[in-house]
């Protein structure tokens, strides 16, 4: 598997450490009440079809990445830096 | 009372070579990070070239001589080698003084890149990773900064307390090129 | 034996080998298959289940049969195919799964006892009773059944990994790969051909044809003289593309040092990870046998096989031959073993309108229905026409039941391929691997010419593809016969015929399967064990799918195809875990003081990556609690140094930094003054305790943090997340320092004594009160104090730049022990901490929170912070959950261990009663007596309390104290001092 970094470009795996649904970057405010922090601490879809997940460029540049990616087809369909991405500003 | 010793992080391991490859340490002093604050960038650069003749390298690359250098080093951080980042960067960027802490090794010979094949996942032939190519990638299990600066020699930074390890990857890595030499 | 005049070896080398110990000698070229044959050996193994004696059945790497045990001086490696092995001066080559001898193996009684072993026998039979399984089925079984033993001991061959990138990646060297590759090659693309072969070349090195003009081979070698002078072109043969994965990466395996006799320093495999933009395969095809009675004898082999052993090697094995097919091939084997002086008693062809021949007799519409002879060879094989049966002399047999693609890679990502009616064969369709076309051969084109064609088109493709223009330059003529086939898998029959040669599955094994309701193929395949073994079923795959398709009434494609998976050939494990032996396993981390600390005669031990001392034995100190105890005493009494460098330093610089560090921590830094340092608890998102440690504010936009050991790298991931991901809108930078400083603890009464003596500027209580920090000199260099303390003693940890750590450390040493003090390791730094209260990783495990160690009013109410949410649910603190104790034991036994757990004082030691465990342990020379700390239901609230604390493991049990954490120096005098 290969990830386009988008300060690297396209690297290896290896390289890159996994954490899980990009929904972690859609932290709720800490009044929002149990349901909403709940869901956004243990409430995962499992599709199969497009995700969003967040990798880290941890052998590289050190990027937080939102990779776009099928589970049937295993393709990648984009990559953005996690800072960019909106929803990521408390 | 005695002076304090200093010791290079490669001290008592390098130079070596296996037949037409060596490995020998490079005496980076001092290295500095640079990470600018926000919207800095430009200022940043301006500022290293108005005072040490090198700019903030663009991702990937590196910038300067032999004296000076401006490594890309990560996301918004470079490395300044060889200068003490001049007055007033550090209102604009974070500085720090991370001279100790990379073991710096240059390979050079004529099968440099079969020996890093080994163990870099990356592109590093010249057509793809030419002089002033500067990244961060792994070296085997190790985090490290790989940059060309002569067609045939490529300097790798690692952490220093894994230097020992470094050598050794680096040496078998060397060895197992070496011995596919026809003889 | 072997033929004069024929095979593409070098008769002027001749080569000396061994197989069982008998010296043989054949030539340079010859694979270990080939010169075999060449010396009349055609017994070759013994079969996996009934130990039926075996010849060579290939010529290739698909080869079920010859595997074989080689020995090198130094090492040697189990089951290698004799048809891939290249024979070197002195290899020792040995057959295997026989006893005591490959001609008598006492285990072929299982061929007699075969009506009993037919699929799902030990399903059936080994069931019952239970027990007898493991003790008795099984062992018997394992020794039965299997292939070449390890010699178990240590590997010391050496194996490599490499990573390659081209934009073209041309997995086969036949005649569609070299085009596809010259093709390529002359437009500028950057292509990597790779062969599994000594050579490109693939079928036209076993084959008599022409190409423009001049022999085959004469064109292989100018092919390959351009393509190695092409500067974009990169060959690599004895290479073996194993898998294809997601994103253009491909694995392969490297035979480097395999057919050396010495190899002086070469890795024996290289594992290739290829990275390609796009692929062509040209993996050519494989040629499948019939099923019919005794088709596994030695002596019967595909004809192309025989093809190959006559033109490449110069061998046949047999002087009178019978070749049997449904197809125009066999003819031509017949054709060319006539041509070279073999004697062709019969061509057998069911397909009743075939061409006769005058070299030859031709018997049409007929079958070979069994094979006689003995475990040598082949004697004489029975021939059925619709009229009747006759028995036709001979040696050997050949025979084809036509060519399967060999599709294999195609399916790597889980893709089908699809049912070809006119070559009865599967072939990959589009697509089925991104980026990667199939051509010739392996997409069913089976002429030269074809081939030839077919691999220069697709290499124009994708060169279009890339962005490159390429022309297609004339082709080379060649050999354009079309081939012709009738389907026949299975010659019906009573006895055993073969499909899977490897894992000895008949036509019966699958008919059974099908009787027994396993239809779908992937469960006769799981059933029988078709498939299954090392040659993945590639000579046998299509053959049981058709007989399966056949007993069920289905066609072929409705039947479905099994899943071809990585590796395509075997790969053994040393070259997938190439350079992770050894030293290479994972990075050590040596602190600055490392070498000072192994002079001392300090064993190391792990922490990480890092090696830290254990303890520093004296001479008279017989046990590492010796040295303990006097280490503690030492630090209490006078002054300790340890080398605290591998806690991880982060540098947290810019305008928004203390308000990042009150979101990453549960308490508050924005209060914290200038040249103060603060404790700080950081919290997972759940609520749960992340790390510890202290972080010092250098100035008013720059702090200093310190991580554990063990959560450095955690640590930073977690901070760069928060950063990038949660909170962006913060300008601050984070970078490590870890490596940067050489930093030191010196602990104990007299440590301010021993830093006055040092740095430039002498210290005391009022400018370094506790918790303090700065910038100190000493001997002119420029370092950092922290007066900080793990022990609870009077501290400090110095800094200096890593350069100077050796140095210091030295330095320190010697001064310490002026002071009556000295250095100290790892078992003493635990003492100390434990005596304290202090917590590592033991204590915040990951499943407490900050109300579990006492901490839960750090957690500030006046700030959001990462974890403060989900901290304050119901069940994250109070009474029912297991709190932070101090123990000590007041029964006949003294001693603590960690792991063990609590219990009311006369409740049954089981689960339904656990109230806690222990987690650090140590002996307290300080107090005298052994020191715990622990985990205990509502344990605030039940000091003074006895429990039993139980190790079931080291079957210990004993009554303890239930005692504040913190059991030395509660009010903490001696860290101010």
């Amino acid at each position: 598997m290969r990830i386009t970094c988008p300060i690297c470009g396209e690297r290896d795996i290896r390289e890159f450490t996994y954490k899980g649904d990009a929904v972690a970057l859609d932290r709720p405010a800490p009044d929002a009440g149990d349901e909403v922090w709940d869901e956004y601490m243990h409430l995962r879809d499992n599709p199969a079809g497009v995700t969003r997940e967040l990798w880290m460029h941890s052998g590289g540049c050190g990027a937080w990445l939102v990779v776009t990616r099928d589970t049937v087809t295993h393709e990648i369909v984009g990559v953005a830096l996690a800072r960019d991405v909106e929803g990521a500003v408390a | 009372m005695a002076d304090l010793k200093s010791l290079s992080p490669c001290a008592g391991l390098l130079p070596l070579s296996r037949g037409a490859l060596t490995l020998e340490e490079v005496a980076w002093d001092p290295i500095w990070s640079v990470a600018p604050y926000k919207g800095q960038m430009q200022d940043v650069s301006d500022l290293l070239n108005a005072a040490l003749g090198v700019g903030f390298p663009v991702p990937g690359t590196w910038d300067g001589d032999a004296n000076v250098r401006a490594l890309w080093s990560g996301l918004d951080q470079a490395f300044l080698v060889g200068a003490k980042p001049p007055a007033g960067l550090t209102a604009r960027a974070a500085v720090t003084d991370n001279s100790d802490s990379w073991a710096c090794v240059a390979l050079s010979g004529d099968d440099v890149e079969e020996v890093l094949a080994r163990l870099v996942p990356v592109d590093l032939r010249e057509a793809a990773f030419g002089i002033g190519r500067c990244i961060r990638t792994q070296v085997q299990h190790m985090a490290c900064v790989v940059l060309r600066d002569a067609p045939d020699r490529f300097v790798i930074m690692a952490f220093r307390s894994m230097a020992g390890t470094l050598v050794h990857e680096l040496d078998v890595a060397m060895q197992g090129v070496d011995a596919r030499k026809p003889a | 034996m072997r033929l004069d005049g024929y095979g593409r070896i070098d008769r002027s080398v001749p080569v000396t080998f061994s197989f069982d110990g008998k010296s043989f000698v054949g030539f340079q070229g010859d694979t270990l298959a080939s010169a075999l044959l060449a010396n009349d050996i055609t017994l070759m193994g013994r079969s996996f289940k009934y130990h039926r004696p075996r010849g060579v059945l290939s010529a290739g790497s698909e080869e079920p049969n010859a595997l074989m045990t080689v020995k090198r001086s130094g090492g040697g490696d189990p089951n290698v195919r004799a048809t891939v092995q290249e024979i070197f001066d002195g290899m020792q080559a040995f057959s295997q799964n026989r006893w005591p001898s490959l001609d008598w193996d006492l285990l072929s009684i299982n061929d007699l006892a075969a009506p009993f072993l037919t699929a799902g026998f030990y399903y059936k039979t080994f069931m019952w009773p239970k027990p007898f399984w493991e003790k008795v089925y099984e062992p018997f079984i394992r020794r039965a059944a299997g292939l070449g033993a390890l010699d178990r001991v240590h590997n010391l061959d050496r194996y490599e990994k490499a990573y390659a990138f081209c934009d073209l990646l041309v997995i086969g060297g036949g005649p569609a790969g070299l085009m596809a590759a010259l093709t390529a090659g002359r437009a500028g693309v950057d292509v990597i051909l790779v062969d599994e072969d000594v050579q490109p070349g693939g079928r036209l090195l076993a084959e008599d044809e022409c190409i423009d003009g001049v022999q085959a081979t004469d064109w292989v070698t100018a092919t390959l003289e351009e393509l190695e002078a092409l500067p974009t072109v990169r060959v690599m043969t004895r290479t073996a593309v194993t898998g294809a994965y997601d994103g253009g990466v491909y694995g392969a395996i490297e035979r480097v040092g395999h057919h050396r006799a010495t190899l002086g320093g070469l890795p024996l495999e290289c594992f290739w990870r290829i990275m390609a933009k796009r692929a062509i395969l040209a993996a050519g095809s494989i040629e499948r046998p019939v099923a019919f009675r005794n088709n596994d004898r030695p002596g019967v082999m595909t004809a192309g096989a025989m093809r190959a052993y006559l033109h490449r090697w110069g061998v046949v094995p047999a002087q009178n031959v019978v070749v049997f097919g449904n197809n125009d091939d066999a003819h031509r084997t017949a054709r060319d073993l006539v041509a070279a002086g073999v004697h062709v008693a019969a061509l057998v062809d069911i397909r009743p309108d075939v061409v006769k021949s005058d070299a030859y007799q031709v018997i049409a519409g007929a079958v070979v229905s069994d094979v006689s002879g003995g475990r040598n060879g082949v004697e004489s094989v029975r021939v059925t026409t619709p009229n009747g049966e006759s028995r036709i002399q001979c040696g050997a047999l050949a025979m084809s039941g036509g060519w399967n693609p060999t599709v294999h890679l195609a399916c790597h990502m889980n893709g089908r391929p699809v049912w070809n009616e006119d070559i009865s064969a599967f072939v990959p369709a589009p697509d089925m691997v991104p980026g990667l076309r199939a051509v010739g051969a392996a997409q069913g084109v089976f002429s030269t010419h074809g081939c030839l064609r077919d691999g220069a088109e697709a290499a124009v493709e994708v060169a279009r593809e890339l962005g490159v223009s390429a022309t297609e330059t004339a082709l080379p003529e060649a050999d354009d016969t079309p081939y012709a086939l009738r389907p026949l898998w299975a010659v019906p029959h009573k006895g055993r015929a073969w499909l899977d040669f490897q894992n000895d599955v008949t036509v019966k094994d699958v008919t059974q399967a099908a009787t027994e309701n396993f239809r779908s193929v992937e469960h006769m395949k799981r059933y029988t064990t078709q498939g299954m073994a090392t040659d993945q079923g590639k000579s046998s795959n299509v053959a049981a799918l058709a007989v399966l398709a056949d007993v069920t009434g289905r066609s072929i494609p409705e039947t479905g195809t099994t899943t071809f998976r990585p590796p395509f050939v075997p790969v053994s494990i040393g070259a997938m875990g190439a350079g992770a032996q050894g030293k290479g396993f994972a990075p050590e981390r040596k602190t600055t003081s490392h070498a000072a600390t192994v002079e001392r005669g300090a064993p190391m031990i792990e922490a990480g990556l890092w090696y830290r001392p254990s303890y520093f034995p004296k001479a008279d100190e017989r046990t590492w609690r010796e040295s303990c105890d006097r280490e503690v005493t030492m630090v209490r009494d006078s002054v300790g140094v340890c080398d605290v460098s591998t806690l991880g330093k982060i540098d947290i610089q810019g305008p928004d930094a203390s308000a990042f560090l009150d979101f990453v921590y549960c308490n508050t830094f924005s209060t914290l003054k200038p040249g103060r340092v603060r404790y700080g608890l950081m919290l997972r998102e759940d609520g749960h305790v992340m790390d510890d440690g202290t972080t010092a504010r250098l100035d008013e936009t720059h702090f200093v943090m310190t991580t554990t050991t063990a959560a450095a790298g955690q640590v930073m991931q977690h901070l760069e997340w928060v950063h990038q991901g949660v909170r962006p809108d913060l300008d601050v930078r984070i970078i490590s320092a870890t490596e940067q400083w050489a930093q030191f603890a010196v602990a104990g009464p007299k440590s301010r004594e021993l830093l006055n003596g040092l740095l430039d500027e002498s210290i005391d209580s009022e400018g370094w009160p506790f918790m303090a920090c700065g910038a100190v000199s000493l001997m002119g260099v420029e370092g950092r104090l922290f007066r900080i303390s793990f022990s609870g003693e009077h501290a400090y940890e110095l800094a200096v730049p890593s350069r100077y750590g050796d140095s210091l450390y030295r330095e320190l040493i010697a001064r310490a022990e002026g002071l009556g003090g000295g250095a100290y390791g790892m078992e003493a730094l635990n003492v100390l901490r434990i005596e304290k209260g202090f917590i590592t990783h033991s204590e915040i495990h990951g499943r407490v929170t900050a109300d579990d160690i006492g901490m839960g009013r750090m957690v500030s109410s006046k700030k959001d912070c990462v974890g403060k949410t989900m901290s304050e649910r119901p069940g994250l603190s109070g009474a029912e959950r297991e709190q932070l104790v101090g123990l000590k034991p007041i029964g006949a036994v003294k001693q603590l261990t960690a792991g063990a757990h609590l219990f009311e004082r006369n409740a049954a030691p089981n689960r339904a009663n656990d109230h806690g465990y222990i987690t650090s342990v140590g002996f307290s020379p300080t107090l005298g007596h052994f020191i715990g700390l622990g985990f205990l239901l509502n344990g605030r609230a039940r000091l003074g309390e006895t429990v039993k604390m139980v190790d079931h493991l080291r079957e210990l049990e004993t009554l303890c104290e239930v005692i504040d954490p913190v059991m030395f120096d509660p009010d903490g005098g001696r860290v101010r001092g």
